[in-house]
């Protein structure tokens, strides 16, 4: 029974109508805005050095040079930044390997988009139009990564004993200290805490921005100039999802040739292998990257959220397992 | 036996917890979009049958359980062990109390039984869907009551107690479902 059902789709009509109703709204919301739509490639020579991000790989012919299946645009777009392209948005495709759940699937849909000239405070305002203006959101909330560790347990993610304080509360869960126990990586924690202990206790029907991650989980985010154990980067979390992540560009080459260091180092610590930084996107921010702010979102979790479902594959015309 | 590494997990695997085989029962995969993927399993303890939940770094690794399901026929209880026998190798095992547990009250000689074993050692057994036992004592009942609404207590030959309609008497044979402990039918002569 099973097997003879799986031609048919994972969504239902009803909500591969939304779906393209809300690709055409978000479009709009763009054009208004003279934002430029791009497609970039998703088959690169280069992939990504994140630590946490694995792409699918693809041989050109059987014999031919490896490529990368792209997990986000984000390398090719800073590269037309950096061309002059002005402010730019993508709407399709991208690909990650190992990521399978009920929010995620290997290939999804991702709106990525990078405003020239604008500040995180700027671009979460837009998110906040675009959020209200696509789904129907609540206005916006915003809090930092700090204050929020501070309010929901009591730790201070910056302090010298941080470590100790983030073991100190994941040990009171019986079902987190298998690995907490025998954990001293500080990163491994702040994600751990964040995951177990604080996203399950944020609001569900109001989308929260968390800015001001520490600046060990900077990733291609700014550093704060006021103060440099934070990053200028933000997360917005929506009905229990991680909706999306951006960042005060990093424009600096050499910062960002340092950043592919520090990410191979940290891949080597975590058995995994090294990648090589795109040499392409560093001679672009040599040539210049103007100054921007840029976001990726996850276009079938704010789907998912539009449409309360809980599942990905319920958003998706074929998931993966009828792929 | 060999490990298992996160990426391998998921329903029905057998794994080390706590000194114990557990079967998972539910895998979800935590994963921020920067930073460390973690799994949330939960997993049933096989001997003791309790539900726990855990969390394992994505990318670590467990100890398996060398756990398999054999059927085998129900034989005879010697007063300390209930014994099984393999249909086909005719290898014989024996298990305790604690691995029978409440099946006990469902076993039926000749009877296909599935014994989980590990390291080869029976942890649990579980009898067939649907058995057929004599019934050993019950009220006589109301004659003429043949919708069974309201029912009455049946000991059963192996001390089991069923709910059963009235009409059913001492000496007749009713079929049960072992699953939910509830009468279905009298038996097929």
């Amino acid at each position: 029974m099973q097997r003879d059902s799986a031609w048919q789709p994972s969504a239902d009509l009803a909500t591969l109508r939304a779906r393209a109703a809300l690709l055409a709204k978000v479009r709009e919301f763009f054009a208004a805005r003279q934002v430029l739509e791009v497609d970039t490639p998703l088959l690169a020579q280069y992939g990504v050095t994140d630590p946490h991000l694995e792409n699918l790989t693809v041989r050109l012919s059987p014999q031919g040079p490896l490529y990368y299946l792209q997990t986000s645009p984000e390398y090719a777009m800073k590269r037309l930044l950096a061309a002059g392209s002005g402010s730019i948005y993508q709407l399709g495709k991208v690909f990650r390997s190992d990521e399978q759940s009920r929010r995620h699937n290997p290939e999804f849909t991702m709106l990525e988009w990078y405003r020239e000239g604008f500040s995180v405070a700027d671009l979460l305002d837009e998110i906040d139009q675009l959020l209200q203006t696509t789904v129907d959101a609540k206005p916006l909330k915003q809090q930092r990564y700090q204050d929020l560790f501070v309010e929901k347990l009591g730790v201070d993610p910056l302090a010298v004993d941080a470590v100790a304080q983030l073991k100190r509360v994941l040990l009171t869960k019986p079902e987190l200290a298998d690995w907490a126990t025998a954990e001293d990586d500080l990163d491994t924690l702040l994600d751990g805490t964040m995951a177990f202990l604080i996203e399950p206790t944020l609001p569900h029907d109001t989308p929260l921005a968390v800015t001001h991650y520490p600046a060990s989980q900077a990733a291609l985010a700014m550093l704060d100039p006021e103060q440099p154990e934070v990053a200028l980067r933000f997360e917005v979390f929506y009905r229990g999802v991680e909706l999306a992540n951006g960042y005060q560009e990093l424009t600096d080459a050499g910062e960002q040739a340092r950043r592919f260091v520090q990410d191979n180092q940290r891949r080597a610590q975590l058995g995994k292998p090294g990648r090589d930084g795109d040499l392409r996107l560093l001679a672009a921010l040599q040539h210049g990257l103007p100054n921007c702010a840029g976001v990726a979102l996850g276009f079938d979790r704010l789907l998912m959220a539009w449409l309360a479902r809980e599942h990905i594959s319920q958003v998706l015309p074929f998931a993966i397992d009828r792929a | 036996m060999a490990n298992y590494s996160t990426n391998e997990f998921k329903a029905g695997l057998k794994i080390m917890q706590d000194g114990e085989p557990c079967a998972i029962v539910e895998n979800e995969m935590v994963k921020p979009g920067k930073g460390q993927a973690f799994n949330r399993v939960k997993i049933r303890k096989l001997i003791s049958g309790k539900v726990v939940e855990k969390t394992f770094k994505s990318g670590d690794s467990v100890e398996g359980a060398d756990v398999i399901d054999v059927d085998m026929a129900y034989l005879y209880n010697d007063g300390e062990f209930w014994h099984f026998m393999n249909g086909e190798s005719f290898e014989q095992i024996a298990a305790d109390e604690k691995a029978v547990g409440d099946a006990m009250k469902w076993l039926v000689e000749q009877d296909e039984c599935t014994l989980t074993l590990w390291n080869g050692n029976p942890i649990s057994v579980t009898p067939p869907n649907f058995v057929e036992l004599e019934i050993t004592e019950t009220d006589p009942g109301l004659k003429g009551d043949t919708a069974g609404t309201g029912g009455k207590p049946a000991t059963l030959s192996t001390g089991a107690v069923v709910r059963v309609p009235l009409f059913v008497q001492i000496g007749e044979v009713i079929k049960v479902d072992t699953r939910t402990g509830e009468y279905v039918s009298r038996a097929q002569k």
